[in-house]
This record gives structure tokens, C-alpha cells and sequence, in this order.
């Protein structure tokens, strides 16, 4: 029996690991009102949330209280977070990350909504979305033009791919003007695209805010508008946790509007990086090519040796050793003064030419009909057909004896 | 001096690649894999070179009052 007998930590921490485990509990949204709100000296703030006949204790770490409005006690929440066990306490608890104020129900019952029904109209299917160019010419950008949003995305461009051209066209991107404002916007790019230059892909960012700040970017003729754009929508609204409708109907949906451009454009540090290792590619390759014209060329130059009469005369073997001499120290120059030495090879291949040894008295015999280079007293007998080649063409002679 | 456009780092980039990839291919007579590869070289020094010089270019659009597209230089 003593096998079963656990302590209070193995049991509380078993506990612990099935609420951990559970996904609905480790990513919830509840609503409920607050009480018993402390905000310790440390940031971190210790609340209730209740309902008509429940309640469960909650926590917000500073981290995540610095980027809300704090409730007060009585106030109506829509909160995200998840729910785990403290130990200690053998308390399970909610960890809120992200909190709406009061009045924000109806706006996200507007929400849910009309996600639902451009979800059913097939809006967010993964099918609709383009992908977006490697390597945009052109950017659209919608967003504030004293906003935060523009001053990040520009940043970026400029540190990774200050090539791309950026058109703007400024819209207000809170309050009730926003999303009338934010449509026409895209609209104006649209047509810039279509009557100026063509636009690659369209950023429509903001920066971050309170949930009623980013309403306009779940206004349905937003959403409408991104789906209606012949040019790709890249969204980078509010911070990481900020899902929008807009978001859903992007093509792309990036963070934040840094995230926006940086997903919009290449690195140039990479592209940089993939040019030369494209150029040293190209080096390689003309190295194995030179290797193989140099190899060609020993053989004719040996064949040549054994051909040509004078091979036998000692200043002409001495010639082809240099040949050959130099034919190796070619093979062994290194990619990296390869450029330089590209004309030279050309004028050294020239030397190896055997029309130009021709060009200087040489001969080249074969015999008739097998045209087998006669390269040995061997080859031939008196009164065999030859056939002699000189600089300027060919004839045919008869061996008339030894000499 | 040319009245033809710069081309785009998009368009020197791309025929770099294929000018590798047809070095690449082989089968090539000597002279045209040297010519090739000295235009990958010139190639890759105009990229560079492209990316050296780049400043952002920045424009604003509006509709005029007339409906017309109209442009200027958005200093930020």
C-alpha cells in the first residue's frame, strides 16, 4: 500500500501538468467582472474575476500590465491568458496576458460575428492568399504618415533592401474615418499599380493600441477591400497578440509593421552573400573548363611530338617539355587570379595550336587510306602512300626507302 | 548616354544565375564558358554595385481634386 502514498509536491505538480497540458486551458479567452483588483509594489497586479455565480483568482505579471489599461474593481473584461496551478497554494489561477475594458462585449460579439461569415464566405482560405515577390521593385504603404507604424517600416527597408521604392498614401488609421479612409487608400494604390508603375505587394500597417485603436482593421469593408486588391496585402497591426479581421484576409499577415517589411523584402547582407557565391561558382566552373582545355591540348601537343619529324631534333623535344612545363603550372593557378590571367590563357592556348607549329615548317605525315599518324620507321614501307600536311593544306607522296 | 533603362538588381541578379547555370550545364566550347564567365563577373560587380548606391525612395500619392493621380517626395 505504501507505493500509493504521494507526496503534496509529486501531486500538486501531477495536477499542475494536466492543466498544462490541456490546450483549451493554456490559450482561453473568458469575460466576467472584476474584484478584489490589487496592484502589488512589484507590477505584478492580483485580481478576481466573477460571474453570477463563479469565480476564479487571477494574476497579471508587470510585464503584461505595462502594455494595458488596468481595470478597477466592478469593471465588465473580455481577458486572454491561461490557466495554471500555483503550487504553493494549491491554487489554480489565470494568467492574464492580455485584458479589454468595459463595453468592448458588443465589439467583439461584432467580431466573432463577422469572422464567422467572411470565414463562411471563404475570405481567410488559404487558396486566396498570393504569395509575395522574392524581389519587390515597388511597395504600396498604407498607414499614418506621423505614425510610428511608417517610421519602422522605412527603417527597415532602408537596412535591408534600400532598392525597393515605397508609394504612400496616408490614411488616418483610427477613429471612425479610419476604415472609409484606409479603403480608399487601397484602392488609390490599386490604381497607381495599374495606370503608373506596378506595385509588387501593399503594407497596410498601425501601431499598436488599445482594442477600439485597431478597431478599423476589423471593419468588414476593410476586410472587403484587402480581398478585393489585385495587389498583394501584407497587415502589420498592433503587436504580436493583435489579431484583426484584416489580418485574416491579408495575404500575408506580419506582427508588427516591422514585421510587415521585413517579410516584404530580401536581406541585402544575404543577397549580397548569394551574389558572391554566385560569382565564385562562375570562378570554379571556369577553372574546371580551363583544366579541360589544357587537358585537350597535352594530348594533341604529345601526339604532335610523335608525329612531327622534328621531334626528334633535341631543341624541338626541348620546346614540347616546355610546353607541357607551362601547360602544368596553368593547372595549377588558384581561382582567385584566374580573372587577370584569362587573357593570357587565351594567347598560351594560341601556342598549343598545332596549325601554328605547321605555320613554322613542321609536317604532319599519315598514312593512306588509314591516315594512322607516322610517328616510327615502322609504320611504313617502301612504296606506301603517305599523306604529308603542311601549314597551307595537303599532299600525298610515296615512301621510296630507309634512310 | 543610353537612352535604355537601368536594369533592375532583379533582372542582373536573375541573369546571373543563369549565366552560372548555363556555365554549369558544361558542354560549352572554351571560348564561350571564358565569355561567359567574364560576364558573370561583370554581372556580380553591377549587383554589387546596385546595392552599394541604393537609397530609398520615398513617394507620397494622393488623388487630386480632379481625380488625377498625383505624386511628390515624402521626406520622413
Amino acid at each position: 500500500m505504501t507505493a500509493d502514498v504521494h507526496s503534496i509536491s509529486e501531486i500538486t505538480a501531477y495536477i499542475k501538468a494536466r492543466f498544462d497540458e490541456d490546450s483549451q486551458l493554456s490559450d482561453i479567452w473568458l469575460r466576467g467582472e472584476v474584484s478584489n483588483f490589487k496592484l502589488h509594489s512589484s507590477g505584478h497586479c492580483y485580481l478576481t474575476l466573477k460571474d453570477a455565480t463563479s469565480s476564479i483568482k487571477a494574476v497579471i505579471w508587470r510585464t503584461a500590465a505595462a502594455r494595458m489599461t488596468l481595470p478597477r474593481d466592478g469593471d465588465a473584461v473580455i481577458t486572454h491568458g491561461y490557466i495554471s496551478v500555483y503550487e504553493p497554494q494549491g491554487a489554480y489561477q489565470f494568467y492574464i496576458d492580455r485584458l479589454d475594458r468595459a463595453g468592448t462585449g458588443l465589439l467583439w460579439e461584432a467580431y466573432e460575428r463577422l469572422r464567422l461569415q467572411l470565414a463562411a464566405e471563404g475570405l481567410f482560405d488559404e487558396a486566396r492568399k498570393r504569395p509575395l515577390p522574392p524581389m519587390p521593385a515597388r511597395l504600396g504603404v498604407v498607414t499614418s504618415p506621423t505614425g510610428a507604424a511608417l517610421r519602422d517600416i522605412l527603417r527597415t527597408l532602408r537596412q535591408r533592401f534600400p532598392l525597393v521604392e515605397v508609394v504612400l498614401v496616408a490614411a488616418q488609421v483610427q477613429g471612425e474615418a479610419a476604415a472609409p479612409g484606409i479603403v480608399a487608400a487601397i484602392e488609390l494604390l490599386n490604381r497607381w499599380s495599374r495606370e503608373r508603375e506596378p506595385l509588387d505587394a501593399i503594407i497596410l500597417a498601425r501601431g499598436g493600441g488599445s482594442i477600439e485603436d485597431l478597431w478599423p482593421f476589423n471593419d468588414e469593408r476593410v476586410a472587403r477591400a484587402i480581398a478585393g486588391s489585385e495587389t498583394p496585402i501584407i497587415t502589420g497591426v498592433g503587436h504580436e497578440t493583435d489579431f484583426t479581421i484584416a489580418d485574416f484576409t491579408a495575404d500575408v499577415r506580419a506582427p508588427t509593421p516591422t514585421g510587415a517589411a521585413t517579410l516584404a523584402v530580401p536581406d541585402v547582407r544575404e543577397l549580397r552573400a548569394a551574389v558572391n557565391a554566385l560569382a565564385i561558382d562562375a570562378g570554379a566552373r571556369i577553372g574546371d573548363r580551363l583544366a579541360m582545355a589544357r587537358a585537350a591540348q597535352q594530348v594533341v601537343v604529345r601526339r604532335l611530338g610523335r608525329a612531327s619529324p622534328a621531334a626528334r631534333l633535341a631543341g624541338d623535344r626541348q620546346r614540347v617539355d616546355d610546353l607541357e612545363h607551362r601547360a602544368q603550372l596553368a593547372a595549377h593557378n588558384r581561382l582567385a587570379a584566374l580573372r587577370e590571367r584569362l587573357s593570357g590563357q587565351t594567347l598560351r592556348l594560341g601556342a598549343l595550336d598545332p596549325s601554328q607549329v605547321l605555320a613554322r615548317g613542321y609536317a604532319i605525315v599519315t598514312t593512306i587510306p588509314a591516315a594512322a599518324v607516322v610517328n616510327s620507321v615502322t609504320v611504313v614501307s617502301p612504296g606506301d602512300a603517305v599523306r604529308v600536311r603542311v601549314a597551307d593544306g595537303a599532299f600525298d607522296a610515296r615512301v621510296s626507302g630507309e634512310t | 548616354m543610353s537612352d535604355k533603362p537601368e536594369p533592375s538588381f532583379e533582372q542582373l541578379y536573375r541573369e546571373l544565375e543563369e549565366t552560372i547555370g548555363r556555365l554549369e550545364a558544361g558542354e560549352l566550347a572554351l571560348e564561350e564558358s571564358l565569355s561567359l564567365f567574364e560576364r558573370a563577373s561583370q554581372l556580380a560587380e553591377q549587383c554589387n554595385a546596385l546595392l552599394d548606391r541604393a537609397e530609398l525612395r520615398v513617394q507620397q500619392v494622393i488623388a487630386g481634386p480632379d481625380g488625377n493621380l498625383e505624386a511628390q517626395q515624402f521626406a520622413d
